[in-house]
C-alpha cells in the first residue's frame, strides 16, 4: 500500500512538473509577441523597451526565466503586467468566492442529479422518463455563460424591476462575514446556472448505471430472497450505481475549482479566481492567466492523485493492476 | 421494440455487445430477414428507425445548410454583409414606418420580421440575422474542423500507442496525460490567448492571430486525449486477436496491419464519438470566443455574438437570446443524433466527453 501511494505521488510530481513546463512554454515560447513592447505603451523608445526587458527578466535564458517564473509564482512576487499587483494575492482574494460557488453548486448538482437519475431509471420508457431525459440533454447542450447571462438579466434585473424588490440580485458577491443571508442570496442564481450542465450529465450517468445494475445477478438474488423493491433499490442497486458517480463528482469538483467556474463567475460578476483570469484575457495580461492555469492544473492533478489513492485503499484490485502493469 | 427506438439513453434490455463488429439481432430484425446483413447495414437500419435521432439529425443538416447559404441571404434578401456598419442616419422600414437603425439614445432596432434587419440590428447597427448566419458558419467550420483534426490525431496516437506498446505507448500516454491534466477551458484560454497575440509559425506554415485556424487548432488539441485514450484501449485488445496474428503470420508489415486490420475495427468508436466531438467543439468555441480567446472581431461567431449581446442585454436582450438559441439547437441536435448513432451501433457503449 505504502509503495502504491509513493508511486502515485511520484507520478503526480512528474506530471506537475510537466504541466508547469507546458504552461510556461505556452506563454513564453510560443510566438506571443514581445510583452516588453506591449507594456511600454504607445510609441515607446528602444531604450524604454530595453529597460523593461531588463527589469522583467525577458533577456534571461529560458531555463532562468522558467525558474524565476516558478519562484515568483510561489513566493507571491509575480506581478500583473497591467496593474502591477501581486498575482498570488489576487488569487487568494478570489479563492473563497470560487470555493463558495463550487461547493454550493456541487451539492446542488449531486442531489438533483441523483434524484433525477434514479427517478428516470425507475420510470424508464414512460413519458416522464423521456421528457426528463430530453430536459437533461437540453441542460447538457446549454452554454453556462448564456443561460447564466439570461438568468441574471431576466430573473435578477427584469423581475426585480417588475416586483419592486430583489427576489434575485443582479450579480455581485457579498462576503459571508458581512451577511450570511445576502451571501447565499447572491449565490443562488450562480449555483443553479453552474449546476444545470452537471445535473444533466449526472442524471444520465446514474440512469444508465441503475439500469445496468438492475440486470445483475446479485439484484436478482436480493429479489429472490424476498427483499422489498424499495430495499433492493436502495441497498443494492443505488449503492452500487453511485460509486462511479461519486468518483466523477470528486473529479468534476476539482475541475470546477481549478478554472471550470470561470464563465459562471464572469457572468455573475463574482470576482473569483476564474473571473480574474477572464478579465486579464482582454488586456492580454499574461501573468494572471499563466498563474491561474498553473494553479488550476495543479489542483486537478493533486485531486486526481487523492481520488486514486482513496480508491486504491477501498478497492485492492486497483493496486494489484497498477503494480502488475 | 417500438418504444426502445425512442429511448435516448442506453437501452436496459439491449443486446450484449461483445466488442469488434458483432451485433446481436433483435427479434424484430430477425423477422425482417436481416440475419446475414453486415453490421453497418444493421446499424443504419436501426438509426433510420429511431425517429427522434433522425429528426434531430435533419435539424442539424438544416442549420448547416442555412449557415452555408449565408451569402445568398446577405446578397439577395438583406442586402448586407456581415461587417456592414451603416451610417448614423441610415433608416429602415419597420412595421410600415421608416426608423433609424440605431435610435438617438443608442438603442439598436429590434426585429423587423422582413428581409432587411430580420432580427434587428446589433450594437454597431449591423444586421443581426446576417451576422447570425455568418457567425454560425464560423462556429460550424471551427466545430467540424476541430473535430476532424482531433479525430486524425486521436486515431494516430491511439492506434500507435496501442499497437506498438512499449516506449511509444509510454511517450504518447504521458503526453496525453499532460493535456488531460489541464481543465479543458483553461488550456483553451491559455493556448487561445497566446496564439491570438502573435499568431503561429510552424516552419512554412504561418497563421495570423485573427485566423479561424487558431481556434480550430486550439480546440482540436484540447480534445485529443478524449478520443486517443479509448482507442488505445481498444487497439491493445485488438492486437491480440487471432485475425491480427494471422496477418502477422502472413508476413504483413505493421503499417499494413494497422490500416487494414486494426483501423476498420476502431472506426465504430470514431463514428460514435464524432457528433459528440463536434458538439463539444462548438460549445468550447463559444466559451472561448465569449471570453475573447477564440474568434477575433470583426469575424462573427455565435460565441462573440453572445458576448456582444450580453453587453447590451438591458436595451436589446434579443441580441443575446438569438445566437444562444441557435447554439443550443445545434448542440442539442448533435447530442441527440449522436446518442442515436451510439445506440444503433452499440447499445451498451458509454461515451462521455467533459464540457
Amino acid at each position: 500500500m505504502t509503495r502504491f501511494i509513493f508511486r502515485r505521488l511520484v507520478a503526480m510530481v512528474i506530471v506537475l512538473f510537466a504541466v508547469s513546463l507546458v504552461t510556461f512554454f505556452i506563454f513564453q515560447v510560443l510566438p506571443g509577441g514581445d510583452p516588453a513592447v506591449r507594456m511600454a505603451g504607445k510609441q515607446p523608445t528602444e531604450t524604454q523597451i530595453e529597460a523593461i526587458r531588463e527589469e522583467w527578466g525577458f533577456n534571461d535564458s529560458l531555463p532562468t526565466q522558467y525558474l524565476t517564473t516558478m519562484q515568483n509564482l510561489f513566493s507571491g512576487d509575480m506581478k500583473s503586467y497591467t496593474t502591477q499587483l501581486s498575482v498570488t494575492e489576487e488569487i487568494w482574494h478570489g479563492l473563497p468566492r470560487t470555493l463558495a460557488l463550487a461547493i454550493g453548486a456541487a451539492i446542488l448538482w449531486m442531489a438533483f442529479g441523483v434524484a433525477l437519475g434514479l427517478y428516470t431509471a425507475m420510470r424508464a420508457g414512460h413519458v416522464s422518463d423521456r421528457l426528463l431525459t430530453v430536459l437533461a440533454l437540453i441542460g447538457i447542450s446549454m452554454p453556462v455563460f448564456w443561460i447564466g447571462a439570461l438568468m441574471n438579466h431576466y430573473l435578477g434585473y427584469e423581475l426585480s424591476n417588475t416586483l419592486g424588490f430583489e427576489l434575485f440580485p443582479n450579480g455581485g458577491y457579498v462576503e459571508f462575514t458581512e451577511s450570511p443571508f445576502e451571501w447565499a442570496h447572491h449565490l443562488i442564481l450562480p449555483w443553479i446556472a453552474l449546476s444545470i450542465l452537471f445535473i444533466g450529465v449526472y442524471s444520465r450517468v446514474l440512469r444508465s448505471n441503475v439500469l445496468e445494475t438492475m440486470n445483475e445477478d446479485f439484484v436478482r438474488t436480493a429479489r429472490a430472497k424476498g427483499l422489498s423493491e424499495r430495499q433492493v433499490l436502495i441497498k443494492h442497486v443505488l449503492r452500487n450505481s453511485l460509486i462511479p458517480v461519486v468518483t466523477l463528482w470528486g473529479l468534476d469538483f476539482a475541475v470546477v475549482i481549478g478554472g471550470g467556474a470561470i464563465l459562471t463567475e464572469s457572468v455573475f460578476n463574482l470576482q473569483g479566481v476564474g473571473q480574474y483570469a477572464a478579465d486579464s484575457i482582454g488586456q492580454l495580461d499574461v501573468p494572471p492567466i499563466l498563474a491561474v492555469t498553473m494553479f488550476g492544473a495543479f489542483f486537478v492533478v493533486f485531486f486526481n492523485a487523492i481520488v486514486d489513492i482513496v480508491y486504491a485503499v477501498l478497492d485492492p484490485r486497483i493496486r494489484l493492476e497498477e503494480s502488475a502493469a | 421494440m417500438a418504444a426502445r427506438d425512442q429511448t435516448l439513453g442506453p437501452d436496459p434490455g439491449g443486446s450484449e455487445f461483445s466488442g469488434g463488429l458483432e451485433v446481436e439481432l433483435t427479434a424484430d430484425e430477425r423477422k425482417a430477414g436481416l440475419a446475414g446483413a453486415g453490421p453497418y447495414r444493421l446499424a443504419a437500419r436501426r438509426l433510420r428507425r429511431n425517429r427522434t435521432a433522425m429528426a434531430f439529425g435533419i435539424l442539424f443538416l438544416i442549420l448547416v445548410l442555412a449557415c452555408i447559404a449565408a451569402p445568398l441571404w446577405a446578397k439577395h434578401v438583406a442586402h448586407r454583409e456581415f461587417d456592414d456598419i451603416p451610417g448614423s442616419s441610415e433608416m429602415v422600414t419597420k412595421g410600415g414606418e421608416e426608423v433609424l437603425i440605431i435610435d438617438l439614445s443608442g438603442v439598436p432596432i429590434g426585429p423587423t420580421w422582413h428581409g432587411e434587419y430580420f432580427l434587428g440590428a446589433d450594437g454597431s447597427g449591423r444586421d443581426a440575422a446576417v451576422r447570425l448566419l455568418y457567425g454560425g458558419r464560423n462556429s460550424l467550420i471551427i466545430g467540424i474542423g476541430a473535430a476532424l483534426i482531433t479525430t486524425f490525431f486521436g486515431l494516430v496516437f491511439g492506434v500507435a500507442a496501442g499497437y506498438f506498446r512499449g516506449w511509444t505507448d509510454s511517450a504518447i500516454s504521458r503526453l496525453l496525460d499532460i493535456i488531460w491534466a489541464f481543465p479543458v477551458i483553461l488550456l483553451g484560454i491559455a493556448l487561445g490567448t497566446a496564439l491570438a497575440l502573435g499568431g503561429l509559425k510552424l516552419g512554412p506554415l504561418e497563421v495570423s492571430g485573427s485566423s479561424l485556424l487558431i481556434p480550430i487548432l486550439v480546440i482540436s488539441v484540447v480534445y485529443i486525449p478524449y478520443l486517443a485514450r479509448p482507442i488505445r484501449g481498444e487497439v491493445l485488445a485488438l492486437r491480440e486477436k487471432e485475425f491480427v496474428e494471422a496477418a502477422r503470420a502472413q508476413g504483413q508489415g505493421s503499417l499494413r496491419i494497422m490500416f487494414s486490420e486494426i483501423l476498420p475495427n476502431v472506426i465504430t468508436t470514431v463514428i460514435v464519438f464524432f457528433p459528440l466531438l463536434v458538439a463539444n467543439a462548438v460549445l468550447l468555441e463559444a466559451a472561448l470566443s465569449f471570453l475573447g480567446a477564440g474568434v477575433q472581431a470583426p469575424e462573427p461567431s455565435w460565441g462573440t455574438m453572445i458576448n456582444d449581446g450580453v453587453d447590451r442585454v438591458v436595451s436589446a436582450p434579443h441580441l443575446a437570446v438569438v445566437p444562444g438559441v441557435m447554439l443550443v439547437l445545434t448542440v442539442l441536435a448533435l447530442n441527440i443524433f449522436g446518442d442515436g448513432v451510439r445506440d444503433a451501433l452499440d447499445p451498451r457503449a458509454k461515451v462521455k466527453i467533459d464540457a
